[in-house]
């Protein structure tokens, strides 16, 4: 293979950020010109970077893969590094494209004068780059850092209507489930880079033998597989899907069936080189990948809500790629030329991923349609909308077939496609697939029934039938042009694979298959994608499928009590919500345990661990040696401010009123800093002046909210015997660490190199504010940033409290 | 009981100006000798408590209509851009510069970009002070 380094370099770069870019000015754009609709100034973005991305095909598909490489962490092996290779070139296609039919789409959608538009486009944006960045990247942890961008722009789109109870609900689900994968797939990848020695993908898949036999391997496939099937909402963690679908209808469109959801697929498809070597892959991808399709199909025929249907469609569809991407693996397991066989596998989830995008697509689309015109998704209040709507229904038609597996449509090949993979995977001699194998193909089977069934209650439970015009909000009638055009679109593309598949052969499944299957070269393989094989037992199995869906379609009236069997507090979303809830309650009564409410209880956690932590590491380094041989004469000022310092703080303890108190405190603090002058340190002497000045007059502000001092529990005995104990320790403690330190000096003090160097290097005679501002500036950096975090959250505190009490009272 | 004011407040008057002027001189010797934007920004923020005590802080906040929140978030802005100027020049973070310069009035001085790095600490020490001090004070 043959790499092109650095000429691309800035291009491929920048087509990742520049929708990072674009969103930064979208506010902007969004107030200036309020009276067009943002999303005419997003659209040209996504149709750019298609073109662009289209630009690189003819060259990916000869074999030449374009990377580049930008520092950032260098020294931790984490560099911006993109790579566009078959796979990548495909997925940037689909996330430019369909995005680009998305917002055309969302320009219609979304009314401009009543939605917030610009939130809108900056998070789609916002999604656009970071996808585009995570099948590009080449660096584990920069796909890492996209793959969470995408999982929280995907949280602030579900979000968008946050005023909606259910789209918070769904918003959080989402986040929970997606970001739990996402940390451990992190896990994974470090794991990863500590077999390897490397975060570099590529590099990975050349020691493909060597990371197989590491007893690390499947601790970090567990953990990357988690990541994935969480990400692609595979069984049992697809529950997040459902209730994402509370997303205005073109963010479900984009990200949660044709992009955002194929990155766990991407993932596997990804580093399937690297890990296909072990059957675990293969078992755990092909099984949860076959279960997610039947269960997803089977709970998709229950629902009532068009989106909740297909959004249960794209879980199954999701798990039939994924069981696509494990079969494939086996590939690797044959050296001869048979292997062609798993290698279709492969081909077909390509395949399949190209044609979900586009039918999905137009599904979604239409669905949005039907919501926006008639006011409701739910499939009892629908019917008869053929005769309004004669564009959707033919749209709808288009996409439900093609879903369902009915010839001319690209469905209907890639199913075949699936359907042979899965009876070929009972072929294998390897994993024990003589017993379980036959599994396969009859999940396969019954999988596709069910497709065929919600794919038909799709059409014809909203297109046909009797009309109910009482029970819809609006009148219904045809979508307005710019909202068809999209849909069309992927409609036409649906048919037009569906006639020519080849078209996409050579051109964009070549080289994506070849990027899964990196050990055959191009050459070795000529994809041909046929729609008559003679009469295969696939084709038995299609019209098998066509039969019994009929079937069970017209007969739903009677097997639907099937769906009571499994009571619904067993349900997995049951489940999640309860163990939400537990988690709640339990972190509350952990927090209650140890959180008072008091500050003195809060002084006394840190001073005991002050005092506990210091005084063991002292009596276990064995630091009591005291040397008082180098120390200067004690002259008679130093006594007299001990003197007035000691006093004071005992006369503190005595003090009847707390502005006694404040004042003495006052005092000591001013002793001092007499204390700083005599040790000529003018620097500190200077700050601890004003500071105690200022928080003197702090203290006489505070002074009013404090509580009276001989009041409650500090009258009793053992609670002053407590407090004294304690505060003992700490002086203890402190005087003791002052001695050690002041004796056993264990290396050479670091002061003279700031003597030498302050003028030289800095220009400064102030060596204290030297290191304040340029030695450690970063440390001043933080320390002001903290300060002001302080601020704001003592602000925001007190703000808050007042509020909330004028809240109440506004309630009485 | 009705206090009578007015010495505490005139000579708060003269003396917080007094004081400012100081901290501004302090804020800016700083390299050279004892001082420096931490320093200088207490002072500050001292000079303001003083008004604080001798007035009250309606009074304050309307001779000095500041919000001090923007003060931070100026001060933080003034030191994060300073930090991060170094980037622009192809040197490592918090990178300052500086060159002796003969300047009318003032003659020889060495300007320096860790002025302005130390102008965002002051900033940013009298807003933090002041928003504490203020919102404390204001809840009652």
């Amino acid at each position: 293979m043959e790499f092109r380094e650095v000429e691309y370099m800035s291009s491929l770069h920048w087509a990742i950020l520049s929708p990072f870019f674009i969103a930064c000015f979208i506010p902007l754009v969004y107030k200036q010109f309020h009276r067009v609709h943002t999303g005419w100034f997003v659209l040209f973005l996504p149709i750019v970077l298609f073109i662009y991305f289209t630009g690189f095909i003819h060259e990916v598909g000869d074999g030449r893969h374009l990377s580049a490489s930008l520092g950032w962490i260098p020294s931790l092996g984490i560099n911006f590094d993109v790579y566009a290779d078959g796979l990548s070139l495909l997925f940037s296609l689909l996330i430019t494209g369909i995005g680009a039919l998305v917002i055309l789409y969302s320009i219609y959608y979304l009314d401009k004068d009543k939605e917030k538009l610009h939130t809108f486009y900056v998070y789609l944006l916002l999604f656009m780059g970071s996808m585009l960045g995570l099948v590009l990247s080449d660096n584990l942890i920069v796909l890492y850092m996209f793959w969470e961008f995408t999982s929280l722009s995907s949280f602030l789109l579900i979000g968008y209507w946050y005023h909606r109870e259910r789209s918070r609900y769904g918003a959080q689900k989402s986040l929970l489930i997606t970001v739990l994968g996402g940390l451990s797939m992190l896990g994974g990848f470090v794991l990863l880079s500590f077999m390897g020695d490397t975060y570099s993908i590529r590099e990975l898949m050349g020691q493909t033998g060597e990371l197989a036999t590491d007893p690390l391997f499947t601790a970090s496939l567990l953990l990357i597989l988690l990541g994935a099937f969480t990400k692609s909402a595979q069984f049992p963690f697809h529950i997040w899907l459902p209730d994402a679908m509370e997303a205005p209808t073109p963010v479900s469109a984009y990200l949660h069936s044709a992009t955002m959801v194929k990155a766990g697929i991407y993932l596997v498809a990804r580093l399937s080189p690297v890990f296909a070597e072990s059957s675990l892959w293969f078992w755990l991808i092909a099984s949860a990948g076959i279960l997610t399709l039947v269960w997803g199909s089977y709970s998709a025929v229950k629902q009532t809500d068009l989106k909740a249907i297909l959004a249960y469609s794209t879980i199954s569809q999701l798990g039939m790629i994924m069981s696509l991407l494990g079969a494939g693996a086996a590939a690797l397991h044959y050296e001869s030329m048979d292997k062609n066989i798993y290698m279709a596998a492969t081909v077909a989830a390509v395949f399949h991923l190209i044609n979900h995008a586009t039918f999905k697509g137009s599904l979604f689309m239409a669905a949005g349609i039907v919501d926006h015109e008639t006011g409701t998704r739910d499939i009892r209040k629908l019917g008869g909308l053929m005769n309004f709507m004669p564009i959707t229904f033919t749209i709808t038609i288009i996409g439900a077939f093609s879903m369902a597996g009915l010839p001319p449509f690209n469905g209907f090949l890639s199913k075949e496609m699936f359907f042979t993979s899965m009876v070929r995977v009972t072929e294998m001699e390897i994993f024990n697939m003589e017993t379980w194998g036959v599994l396969f193909p009859v999940l396969a089977w019954v999988g596709s029934i069910f497709t065929f069934v919600y794919s038909m209650i799709i059409v014809l439970k909203t297109f046909t039938g009797k009309f109910k015009p009482e029970k819809l909000e609006k009148k219904p009638h045809e979508a307005p042009l710019g909202m068809l055009i999209p849909p069309v679109i992927l409609a036409s593309l649906v048919i037009i694979f569906g006639f020519f598949p080849n078209l996409l052969a050579s051109t964009v499944i070549e080289p994506a298959v070849a990027a899964i299957q990196p050990g055959l070269s191009q050459k070795q393989f000529q994809i041909h994608i046929s729609h008559w094989h003679g009469f295969t037992i696939e084709l038995y199995m299609t019209l098998g499928v066509i039969l019994l869906g009929s079937l069970l379609y017209i007969t739903w009236d009677k097997w639907k009590c099937v769906y009571h069997i499994i009571p619904g507090r067993l349900s997995l979303n049951r489940m999640y919500d309860a163990l939400l809830a537990g988690m709640e309650r339990g972190s509350i009564g952990v927090t209650k345990l140890f959180m008072t409410g008091y500050i003195r209880t809060y002084l006394v956690y840190i001073f005991l661990f002050f005092i506990v932590s210091l005084g063991i590491t002292l009596w276990r380094e064995d630091a009591f040696a005291f040397d008082v041989g180098n120390t200067a004469p004690v002259r008679l000022y130093e006594v007299i401010i001990s003197v007035i310092i000691a006093t004071s703080a005992i006369v503190i303890l005595f003090a009847k009123s707390r502005l006694t108190s404040i004042i003495i405190l006052g005092a000591i603090g001013y002793m001092v800093s007499l204390f700083f002058v005599l040790f000529r340190a003018p620097d500190l002497a200077l700050t601890q002046l004003v500071i105690e000045t200022i928080s003197v007059a702090l203290f006489l502000l505070c002074f009013y909210h404090l509580p009276k001092l001989s009041s409650r529990k500090e009258e009793r005995v053992a609670f002053r015997l407590n407090n004294a104990l304690i505060s003992i320790g700490v002086g203890v403690i402190v005087a003791l660490i002052a001695l050690s330190s002041h004796s056993n000096k264990l290396f050479e003090s670091i002061s003279n190199y700031y003597i030498e160097n302050a003028y030289e290097e800095a220009g400064g005679k102030n060596i204290v504010n030297v290191i304040l501002v340029d030695f450690r500036g970063l440390d001043t950096m933080f320390e002001i940033t903290v300060l002001g975090i302080a601020a704001l959250g003592i602000f925001a505190l007190i703000k808050l409290r007042l509020a909330r009490g004028t809240l109440k009272d506004e309630n009485e | 009981m009705k206090t009578n004011d007015i010495i505490l407040q005139t000579v708060a008057k003269v003396a917080s100006l007094v004081i400012i002027l100081f901290s501004i001189y302090i804020f800016f010797g700083g390299h050279y000798s004892p001082g420096g934007g931490f320093v200088g920004g207490l002072l500050a923020s001292g000079a303001i408590v003083l008004l604080l005590l001798a007035y009250d802080l309606k009074t304050v906040a309307n001779m000095l209509p500041v919000d001090y929140k923007l003060v931070v978030a100026a001060g933080l802005l003034i030191s994060s851009a300073t930090v991060s100027g170094a980037l622009f020049f192809d040197a490592p973070l918090m990178t300052h510069a500086y060159q002796y310069f003969e300047l009318p009035l003032l003659g020889h001085t060495s300007l320096h970009t860790a002025v302005l790095f130390d102008l965002g600490v002051y900033l940013v020490v009298i807003g933090i002070t002041m928003t504490i001090i203020q919102t404390i004070g204001e809840s009652e």
